[in-house]
């Protein structure tokens, strides 16, 4: 699958965002983290920053962008479209979290903080299911997917709460979520990557079952309906060449690992000092993500491709 | 709305016989003709007449070779919109823009709400939705709603264009929900299949498969020999002649 830019650029973002807005969320409304409005709002603003620019990111992908508000209608079968429904939801909760912190209502920043959260949890989710419903793309339609996102959108928030509290001296709750969870993420990752490198199962889709060949014998492509590439091969045709693959995977792991030993490194270190190794953590977070974000797409193979090469 | 309407009776579409497709591709150019003027066109070309040229198509014809050796066959094979039962592309459309028709099955797409974002193609193991990157909207077969459905147009032409147009008689159109129709009775007679059964989409196309050859004629050794008058050359055949003695 071509791993379009705006796509890949969107999911980090707003991936990244959610996640920051879920910790500030539930944290804060439970009092654990820095209690000052300004560390709140500045970590607000970040994560709706992040959001935003994702989702609008999102909307250069689209061959009619003036449209989008169109895609809030069929939420009752299409995750994309509930997506965009929670996701515009949880600006409700988020600016009148933002709303508490400003006047320092304790009952409205827990409500809406817990609410906000939620809100992450769910767009996030129906990001993820985007992908993992989508039967004609096997590295897609895996259970692993939608819990993936919604992990690597903890990391990456985890990781940004925990630079931004650092200077308050109140790191080490967010750093320690960081470092397990950048764990889990690179466990996650492998298990994905074992998933999909697996053979396929025999009724798996193949040139055979897609032509209905199969019952003369083994099937190949002898000529290709048309000689110049078309959308479909420019969409669904994408291959990643196998030495850069596996060099982005071992950078994508790479880059979770730095950033966990980074938050684990925080820990002993007073306030100014662990922003000198949260930050970075949280920069290496991201710049993996974009890694693993492309590679998600890059790595994805789609039953179209069956007709044109035999193989998908 | 993109929900599913109830499944009707009425399931509108192709049986295409891979016995007689001779791979002409008659049926993917009057396709690109009708539709760049029908429902959901025009068709967009880029470079049209230069190296890079690529445009929107409804039909594609494949040719593959199947089996080994003897039993190695060579078929052509177009792909279009199968028009499925359960069709995801129609699900997973975020605006409604892509919808089956409670009616008589067809898929088609509303180019007016459609909003480009290209999941609906993902969601097509089949390949059959192209985007118009002119217009930037999704197009795809139409089942030639413009033409099956046309007064203005003489009966026998109220058929899709590829159908129509197929010299050798490899397309038949009709309701495939009718176990009594023409098309019906076909693909029982003949044994029609679905393409990727194992993906669920319950496709409403059916493809009959090349019948089977008839079991090649055994050649005795003798046969196989050449003799005395497969030489050509008559001083040779005399030569063989006078040698054999």
């Amino acid at each position: 699958m071509n791993p379009a830019p705006s796509i890949v650029f969107f999911t980090t973002a707003s991936g990244a965002g959610y996640g920051l807005l879920f910790w500030l969320g539930l944290l804060r409304a439970f009092g654990l983290t820095p209690t000052s409005p300004a560390f709140g709002l500045t970590a607000l603003v970040l994560a709706l920053l992040l959001i935003t620019a994702g989702l609008l990111s999102s909307l250069k992908h689209l061959g009619r962008p003036e449209r989008a508000w169109r895609a809030l209608s069929q939420w009752r079968s299409s995750w994309l479209s509930r997506e965009g429904v929670a996701a515009i939801l949880t600006y409700v909760p988020a600016l009148l979290f933002g709303l508490g912190l400003l006047t320092g209502n304790g009952a409205l920043i827990a409500v809406m903080g817990v609410l906000a959260a939620a809100g992450a949890v769910v767009t996030t989710w129906c990001t993820g299911m985007i992908y993992a419903s989508l039967k004609p793309v096997r590295q897609w339609h895996q259970p692993m997917v939608p819990w993936g996102y919604l992990l690597f959108g903890a990391f990456c928030g985890a990781a940004l709460l925990a630079a931004l509290a650092a200077p308050w001296g109140q790191a080490n709750l967010p750093a320690v979520l960081a470092a397990l969870l950048g764990g889990g993420a690179i466990a996650l990752k492998r298990a994905y990557w074992d998933a999909i490198d697996a053979p396929k199962p025999a009724d798996a889709p193949s040139i055979e079952s897609a032509t209905g060949l199969g019952r003369i014998g083994r099937t190949r492509p002898l000529d290709p309906p048309h000689t110049e590439q078309n959308w479909l091969l420019r969409e669904m045709g994408f291959r990643v060449a196998r030495a850069h693959r596996a060099k982005l995977r071992r950078l994508t792991l790479g880059g979770f690992a730095i950033a966990t030993v980074l938050a684990l490194a925080a820990l002993p270190l007073p306030g100014a000092a662990a922003a000198l190794a949260l930050l970075p953590a949280a920069a290496v977070a991201l710049a993996a993500m974009l890694v693993e974000r492309w590679l998600m797409f890059a790595e994805a193979t789609h039953t179209v491709t069956l007709f044109y090469t035999g193989e998908g | 709305m993109t929900e599913l309407p109830p499944p009707a009776a009425k399931k509108l579409g192709l049986v295409i016989d891979l016995d007689t497709c001779v791979g002409c591709h008659a049926c993917a150019t009057n396709c690109k003709e009708w539709n760049t003027g029908g429902h959901l066109g025009p068709l967009p070309d880029f470079n049209a007449y230069s190296a890079g040229a690529e445009g929107v198509w409804f039909n594609r014809v494949h040719s593959y070779e199947a089996g080994e050796g003897e039993e190695g066959r060579t078929v052509h094979f177009p792909r279009s919109c199968l028009h499925c039962e359960t069709p995801s592309c129609v699900t997973v459309c975020p605006t409604g823009a892509s919808y089956k028709r409670a009616e008589d099955g067809i898929v088609l797409v509303n180019t007016d709400t459609c909003i480009g974002c290209g999941l609906c193609a993902w969601a097509c193991p089949y390949g059959a939705r192209e985007l118009d990157e002119d217009e930037g909207v999704m197009k795809k077969c139409t089942l030639c709603v413009d033409r099956i459905y046309n007064e203005t147009i003489p009966e026998p032409q109220r058929q899709p264009a590829c159908v129509i147009t197929c010299p050798v008689g490899a397309r038949h159109f009709g309701d495939l929900g009718d176990p009594t129709s023409k098309v019906s009775r076909l693909v029982a007679e003949r044994g029609g299949y679905d393409l990727m059964p194992e993906m669920g989409y319950a496709p409403v196309n059916k493809y009959l498969p090349p019948r089977e050859k008839p079991p090649m004629r055994a050649h005795s050794l003798e046969e196989a020999a050449p003799t005395g008058m497969d030489i050509k050359n008559p001083l040779l055949r005399w030569l063989d002649r006078a040698l054999s003695r």
